[in-house]
């Protein structure tokens, strides 16, 4: 019992992260039908701006908690500021000029970008793990218990709340611009008829822009909580996180955003489990299996839409 | 000259129907498809304060006139100048699609309608005043703290949007999907969203299409309503004369992409060439000659 509810805070934290970039890739897929391959190295590029952030602030393991959290939350805006415009570069130099091209054109171009991204880091910042201090340290015992091989503490360590609550303000706080802003309104309208729209007045493309934006600045938020949750990073992480944040965004159903939050909920909490019960080499099939299932069963996903054929 | 050239320039007009102040002029529009010639140097303009209606049979490129004037084509030749009561003048063929709304103020529906489906109706009258919106909202932020100045630009927008939707008695389905309503209303909700927007000039594609009679009725009530009250002008096209007469100041007709006529509706419904075109007659029995 206590070992389950350990792997299951560690799944929600770990699904945190995945759901944070999932986002990015449902948003886009929603408002103009494409794969953003190049999303998950969006996120490696906010991990590295937070870790230069972090190092430029020249934070130590000892500061007290004020300047911790005062710290945090300049990396967090700097990381969120930075990769935004590399969101935005990427979308209005690469995708906006082969938006009316053939439907593969702007997913060629964003492997290309991914790859382009990944060599730009890897070149400038060297292609050795990067490593950062423990920042976060310390956390909070829930369950104790004695078991034949010895005692087994639960532990909630502050990071993993922090990446929790991080999500959750973050998911509500999108969750209102979507729901109740003019922005999310004319995103979700560009969604239904682009054409429409236009006509009423909406400037569609930088509708499109702020959408990348925002799903960049979403993946770097889950860049930093990555780096303090696993303390190193290098130039290809986002390779990995992507495709899982991937999966999660098409478990959850592409283009719902509440989906988007479970799927990455559900391939972290998988992982973790596997890992914990059978073995840790299989985590990955595992999740992709899972994936396999369900959209044998529910081929637009989860909480997904049925495609409703566009007259 | 071509013969075809010929035929355009030899429509005829009333003299008395020219536009004094026009709030819409279109000049020398060609459109051509490839080798097809869809609108062929169409000249014509639309009063201010009136309602303009552009007739013809199927295919004789209304709806790609329509299309030229809300920035969905390029036009191949031509001008098409929109003029505001305050003087300022707009090429709308130079123009972006979301420019000629925004700056320009022409709103324009469909003969299919074009809702946005997955909201609810109130949500669509909201996206008409995005760009008013928008800047209360101080670009997202005001909106998401929820700040005095956003509420209150968001309150008048809904005030907006109940006053049009209590007119067209859509007012108790404000939180239903927008695809939920029966056909009728969704046409009448596609007009009112356009109205949200506050065009100076409202061009409908169709609006009668689809309509039974009392709805047809409903809906000219609401269009003379606009034009009388709302400082908005109207270019509407219509397939059927009949429904047309009855709320037309001013009628153009069209058939394969040329001006063949154009005047008060007493003067189009009594033009030969109307009649040619409508029921199918030999020009020469009409008695204009002329035609090709």
């Amino acid at each position: 019992m206590e070992y389950f509810v350990q792997q299951l805070i560690n799944g929600l934290t770990l699904g945190s992260i995945y759901g944070l970039i999932a986002i990015g890739y449902t948003m886009v897929y929603g408002i103009i039908g494409m794969i953003n391959f190049a999303h998950g190295d969006i996120f490696m590029i906010g991990a590295f701006v937070a870790l230069i952030a972090l190092i430029a602030i020249g934070l130590t393991a000892g500061a007290g908690l004020v300047i911790v959290i005062l710290a945090l939350l300049l990396a967090l805006l700097i990381a969120m500021a930075l990769t935004a415009i590399y969101g935005w570069t990427v979308e209005r130099f690469a995708y906006r000029p082969l938006r009316t091209s053939f439907r593969l054109a702007p997913l060629i171009t964003a492997i290309g970008m991914s790859i382009v991204l990944q060599n730009f880091v890897q070149v400038t910042q060297g292609a050795r793990v990067k490593p950062l201090q423990p920042i976060v340290t310390g956390g909070y015992e829930i369950m104790r218990t004695t078991t034949e091989h010895g005692e087994f503490i639960v532990l909630v360590s502050n990071i993993q709340i922090l990446i929790i609550l991080t999500t959750v303000l973050l998911m509500a706080v999108f969750a209102l611009i979507i729901a109740r802003t003019p922005l999310g309104r004319a995103q979700r309208a560009c969604e239904q008829d682009r054409t429409m729209a236009a006509l009423l007045g909406i400037n569609v493309d930088r509708t499109i822009s702020l959408t990348f934006v925002i799903g960049a600045a979403l993946a770097s938020v889950a860049g930093l909580m990555y780096l303090l949750y696993y303390g190193v990073i290098d130039f290809f992480i986002g390779f990995v996180a992507g495709i899982k944040a991937f999966t999660a965004a098409v478990l959850g159903g592409i283009g719902s955003l509440p989906g988007a939050m479970l799927g990455g909920l559900i391939i972290g909490l998988i992982e973790t489990f596997w890992s914990a019960y059978f073995t840790i080499e299989y985590k990955d099939v595992a999740a992709f299996s899972i994936l396999v299932v369900v959209l044998i069963f529910m081929p637009s996903g989860l909480l997904g839409r049925p495609e409703v054929e566009k007259v | 000259m071509s013969a075809r050239a010929q035929a355009a320039t030899a429509a005829r007009s009333e003299p008395a129907a020219l536009a004094a102040d026009p709030i819409l002029t279109v000049e020398h529009l060609t459109m051509r498809f490839g080798g097809l010639l869809a609108i062929d140097d169409l000249s014509f303009s639309a009063e201010r304060g009136q309602i303009t209606a552009v007739i013809g049979p199927n295919g004789a490129g209304k709806t790609t006139v329509f299309n030229c004037l809300t920035g969905f084509y390029k036009p191949t030749e031509g001008m098409i100048t929109m003029r505001h009561a305050d003087g300022a003048s707009f090429l709308l063929e130079r123009m972006d699609d979301f420019r000629i709304a925004r700056s320009a103020r022409v709103a324009r529906t469909f003969q299919n309608i074009r809702l946005f489906p997955g909201m609810t109706v109130l949500e669509n009258l909201l996206v008409a005043q995005h760009n008013t919106l928008m800047r209360a909202s101080g670009y997202t932020l005001a909106g998401i703290f929820g700040l005095a100045v956003y509420r209150k630009a968001e309150r008048k927008a809904v005030e907006r949007a109940r006053y049009w939707l209590d007119k067209t008695g859509l007012l108790e389905r404000a939180d239903d999907p927008a695809s939920d309503l029966p056909y009728g209303a969704q046409r009448r909700l596609e007009i009112i969203r356009a109205m949200c927007s506050q065009p100076l000039l409202l061009c409908l594609d169709e609006p009668a299409a689809g309509l039974n009679p009392a709805e047809s009725d409903e809906l000219n009530r609401l269009l003379r309503d606009i034009r009388d009250h709302h400082d908005t002008s109207l270019l509407l096209i219509e397939h059927d004369m009949s429904v047309v007469m009855g709320i037309s100041d001013f009628i153009v007709v069209l058939d394969y992409g040329e001006k063949i006529s154009s005047g008060s509706p007493h003067f189009v419904r009594n033009d030969p060439k109307v009649i040619a075109a409508y029921l199918g007659i030999d020009d020469e029995d009409a008695g204009t000659g002329g035609a090709p």
